[in-house]
């Protein structure tokens, strides 16, 4: 009996040798990636029980912190008198003890609660002062009257609108609809977090979504054939006054297919519209030829130079959009003309309108623009402008904006006119699913001789129009509130 | 030197080593208590002198009947096991201090502890000799599998998690399984010493393996059969995995068949892989434990990974060295003070006090060993072999499934957790170990009967011309005096006929009591 004994005995140490090296693994070895999971809340409790930083717009918090008599010390709050929490969502995200952090309150987090190495000398501050140590504010580059603009402007439409300044890439709005209230996340009731989480996830029009920057991506419609055109001008074969094949409808080749025009007949100018002209009137037929003629990779190329593809921190996570690869002739047809495959968050068309009214340089969107000391609101950090690309050259951007400008002046986007001053815009309307009503779109920028401000603004079927909908009417009322809400200051 | 003297020193008891033992486990245990109340309240608990009194009488009450009653007996297991149970008191208290009321479990825990105390010391008086069990083989099985069944009588068990391994009288409840768990060893280690011979050498042959016949194997087949299948009923599948290991681990000690053992982990593997797809409660823990960290996983409810992942993060914020007591959230773990203990002491005192608790498991398993290797009686050397083995597994299917390792299954961490019947079982099973202990170290001429002194070879023949010197004079050593091998003699490997099959009635006492 000695010898299986010995074996026994042998087991047993192996089983608590792996019980050693579980309990190491678990303690030592993977204690810093478990100790940072999204689904770990401990990080966040123990936030929790510190003074966490505010969110700042404009000065004013959205989210801040409250001492309160219970276990977590702090209750979050999200909005203020005139800032609607729900409006503010996209951006704050949710403090949850249950669900942990979204959004900015995930993204700046470790400034938020005081972990950031950048905070280093603030700490040390504290530790010899003896206060307890308290997380940063940060304060974000949105301007609130223009947020106010894109969340009332949306209203009880699903959508998504994006405001940037081009010279400096600051976001001055960002809004997503439907909205929701991170004050119910931030319950310490646990079983009320719990469940206003799961209604966020499953709520009808998917709230958590934030539409601006990721979750579904939209077909971009017609707003797409800006991208085009720049293409086009870029390859040096065209200019504005280019003239393009734009019949009423269009043959597809190996296919019976026919690209047809939004309005009944031939393009301006009997069927021969110019580049100009094609834009103004969003002539389906001569931006189909054209991008045939141009070819996928002059049209993907482009795209890549405006962000497409590229992973983007703002420091939200944006999504990249895409444009299709490997496409037939009547692929790339629809393609150019903003459907099939090409998928593109209200941001990237943002950002490409931006730096075509930047004069070709566009810049680095960016969301935070100063991290302050939440005591003394002394400035730790300030944001820089940050260059990103030069999708198109100087004359290219020149003679996009002229176009664009077009497109308000004598187009389909006249409802963007603002008196006293040239704006710049494109309207979209984009089939997306057979029998939906088309997603409406609109980007824009004012004024057109020294840009302040680009807007790119997506309403989801129709909106309220319903089948009925056009980018201009639809989107384009918003855009117009958006861009007036900075320049009329 | 091949003839030992007769009047040798008598081995050391090592009683003093004992006290020394327990002052300092007493010490550790209050502190930790004291520490709960410093780090939850700011402030020593009120009753600390009375709580470190009754601990440290509770311990030296066991100390002085062991010493008394079985003064031979290994000196590690008590204070080991107080050690454990005082610091599973101190984090019961401390997360019943992070609850939202406090329910004063650790006092209840304490209640069940002198209990549990009380009958060790009960066993020790009872069971002057473990041969004495041997008598009851029968009986054991029958009690045993009467204690598993107990939970299925209606009105009786109690369904508590989706297991029904309850039985409730009014307010109490309890575990009979626990219980079955010794009486299942003394069992299989009464059945097998009398049978393995039959077991091992009589049978078909198939396949190259040889099959005990059905008649000799049969009473085995139907307890294990019996424990596994009542406990499939009870849908707990940690206690049915506990039994199969207890099971496996004797059989195996006392056939060295190998590949019976195969064949018995291989039924075991295709039933544990048709349980996770017929039994939607073990299905759900494997995927919770395979995707635990998945957030559909974690998310789901009820059956999902929540569990086991906070317990995880409870750990991992730990670390090496812990929070210390009463600055982590042990309580975010559901089940905190009983099967996720083990994880709040990971998450207040690291993995370096989660080393001295499995260190302090590893000692009781590894004393187990040694004495079932000390022993020369058959029926001994199985039970303290299955019962030393039990903690060892139990302590693996429970660490091993809050530390992912394994999926995880309802069982309780030893001396730990709280639950009363858990407790009160281990006490009883360290009590067999003192009193198996002692039998083993104790001398030839303290058997009481002074009637029977061995002063022959018990094996004839054994000291045959063909052994080499060396063995000759050890083993004429030995069969003189075969009870005073101290621990450097014990031989692990070299062993002769003469132990593997010394009688268990010729030494005596068991015999002279009959």
């Amino acid at each position: 009996m000695k010898k299986p004994l010995t074996h026994i005995a042998v087991v047993g140490f192996v089983m608590f040798a792996l019980l050693f090296g579980s309990t190491s693994w678990v303690q030592y070895v993977t204690a810093d990636s478990l100790n940072h999971n999204p689904l770990n809340n401990r990080q966040v409790l123990d936030q929790l029980a510190r003074d966490r930083g505010p969110i700042l717009v404009d000065g004013t918090p959205i989210a801040y912190s409250e001492p309160v008599d219970d276990k977590y010390k702090y209750q979050r709050k999200y909005g203020s008198e005139g800032l609607d929490p729900r409006a503010y969502a996209s951006l704050t995200g949710y403090y949850s003890v249950v669900s942990g952090a979204s959004g900015m309150e995930r993204a700046a987090g470790d400034y938020l609660s005081g972990d950031s190495d950048a905070l280093f000398y603030d700490k040390v501050g504290s530790f010899f002062t003896g206060e307890q140590p308290r997380g940063a504010a940060v304060e974000l580059t949105i301007d609130p009257k223009v947020q106010k603009a894109a969340w009332d402007g949306l209203g009880n439409q699903n959508g998504a609108a994006v405001a940037i300044n081009p010279k400096t890439g600051k976001i001055l709005a960002m809004a997503s609809t439907p909205g929701w209230d991170p004050n119910a996340l931030a319950s310490h009731d646990t079983d009320e977090a719990r469940s206003a989480f799961e209604n966020l996830e499953s709520a009808e029009g998917k709230p958590a979504y934030n539409r601006a920057i990721g979750g579904n991506l939209y077909p971009p419609g017609s707003t797409f054939k800006v991208l085009v055109a720049a293409a086009a001008l870029e390859s040096g074969d065209y200019t504005p006054d280019s003239n393009l094949n734009g019949p009423a409808a269009l043959d597809m080749p190996q296919t019976n297919l026919q690209i047809k025009n939004s309005h009944p007949g031939a393009c301006r100018n009997g069927g021969k519209p110019t580049l100009a002209d094609s834009l103004a009137e969003s002539c389906n037929t001569s931006f189909a030829s054209l991008g045939m003629d141009l070819g996928e990779d002059t049209i993907r190329k482009q795209a890549e130079k405006f962000g497409f593809g590229k992973e983007l921190e703002i420091p939200l996570n944006v999504t990249p959009s895409t444009f299709p690869t490997d496409l037939d002739p009547p692929q790339l047809a629809y393609s150019a003309i903003g459907q099939y495959d090409v998928k593109a968050t209200p941001l990237q068309m943002a950002m490409m309108t931006a730096g075509i009214a930047n004069g070709g340089k566009m810049m680095k969107p960016q969301l935070v623009d100063r991290v302050l000391n939440a005591n003394t609101l002394e400035p730790i950090s300030e944001t820089r402008p940050k260059e990103l690309s030069r999708p198109v050259s100087g004359d290219t951007a020149e003679q996009l904006t002229q176009m664009m400008t077009g497109v308000v002046d004598n187009g389909t986007a006249s409802v963007a006119k603002i008196d006293g001053m040239k704006v710049a815009a494109k309207t979209g309307t984009a089939q997306h699913a057979k029998g939906a009503a088309p997603h409406a779109w609109f980007i824009s920028f004012a004024p057109s001789d020294d840009p302040e401000v680009a807007v790119a603004v997506v309403v989801e079927n129709g909106g309220n129009a319903g089948s009925e909908a056009y980018g201009a009417t639809v989107a384009g009322p918003i855009a117009k509130n958006m861009m007036e809400a900075v320049v009329e200051k | 030197m091949s003839q030992a003297p007769s009047q040798v020193a008598r081995p050391r008891t090592y009683r003093l080593a004992e006290l020394g033992l327990m002052i300092l486990a007493i010490a550790v245990a209050t502190s930790a208590y004291a520490l709960v109340g410093l780090g939850v309240e700011d402030t020593v608990p009120a009753n600390v002198y009375g709580y470190a009194g009754w601990l440290a009488a509770l311990g030296l009450v066991l100390h002085i009947i062991v010493w008394i009653k079985a003064k031979y007996a290994d000196p590690v297991l008590v204070p080991i096991a107080v050690l454990l149970n005082g610091l599973g008191l101190a984090m019961i208290y401390r997360v019943d201090l992070g609850r939202d009321e406090y329910q004063g479990s650790a006092m209840t825990q304490l209640v069940w502890m002198t209990l549990g105390v009380g009958l060790a010391i009960a066993v020790i008086f009872v069971v002057k000799d473990h041969r004495w069990l041997r008598r009851y083989t029968f009986v054991s099985g029958f009690a045993a599998l009467l204690f598993l069944l107990l939970p299925l009588v209606p009105g009786l068990g109690k369904t508590v998690n989706g297991a029904r391994i309850w039985i409730g009288v009014g307010p109490m409840s309890f575990q009979p399984g626990e219980i079955a768990k010794i009486l299942l060893a003394i069992f299989f280690a009464g059945y097998l010493v009398s049978y393995k011979d039959q077991l091992v050498a009589a049978g078909p042959k198939i396949l190259g393996i040889r099959f005990p016949r059905l008649r000799d194997f049969g009473p085995i087949v139907i307890a294990w059969v019996a424990s596994v299948g009542i406990l499939v009923f009870e849908r707990d599948l940690g206690t049915s995995l506990l039994f199969f290991g207890l099971f496996v681990a004797m059989l195996y000690v006392a056939t060295s068949k190998v590949s019976w053992i195969i064949l018995g982990l291989g039924f075991f593997s295709a039933g544990a892989v048709a349980a996770t797809f017929i039994f939607s409660h073990v299905g759900q823990r494997v995927s919770g434990w395979l995707n635990a960290l998945s957030p559909e996983e974690y998310n789901k409810t009820p059956g999902g990974s929540y569990q086991l992942v906070q317990g995880l993060f409870g750990m991992s914020n730990g670390g090496l060295v812990g929070t210390g007591f009463g600055e982590g959230r042990p309580n975010m773990v559901p089940y905190a003070e009983s099967d996720f203990i083990y994880a709040s002491f990971g998450e207040e005192i690291g993995l370096t006090g989660l080393f001295v608790i499995l260190l302090c498991y590893l000692f009781i398993f590894q004393r187990g060993i040694r004495t079932a290797q000390q022993l020369r009686d058959g029926f001994g050397t199985l039970l303290a072999t299955g019962l030393s083995f039990t903690i060892a597994l139990q302590v693996f299917v429970v660490v091993g499934g809050v530390t992912r390792l394994i999926p995880l299954t309802g069982l309780t961490t030893p001396f730990l957790a709280q639950g009363g019947s858990s407790l009160i079982a281990n006490w009883m099973i360290i009590a067999l170990l003192l009193r198996i202990s002692d039998n083993a170290r104790r001398p030839v001429e303290d058997f009481h009967t002074g009637v029977l002194k061995i002063t022959e070879d018990p094996e004839p023949g054994s000291a045959g011309a063909s052994v080499q010197a060396h063995n000759t004079d050890e083993r004429t050593r030995r069969s003189e005096e075969p009870a005073r091998r101290s621990e450097e003699e014990a031989p692990t490997t070299t062993l002769g006929p003469a132990d593997e099959d010394a009688p268990t009635d010729y030494l005596g006492p068991a015999g002279g009591e009959r």
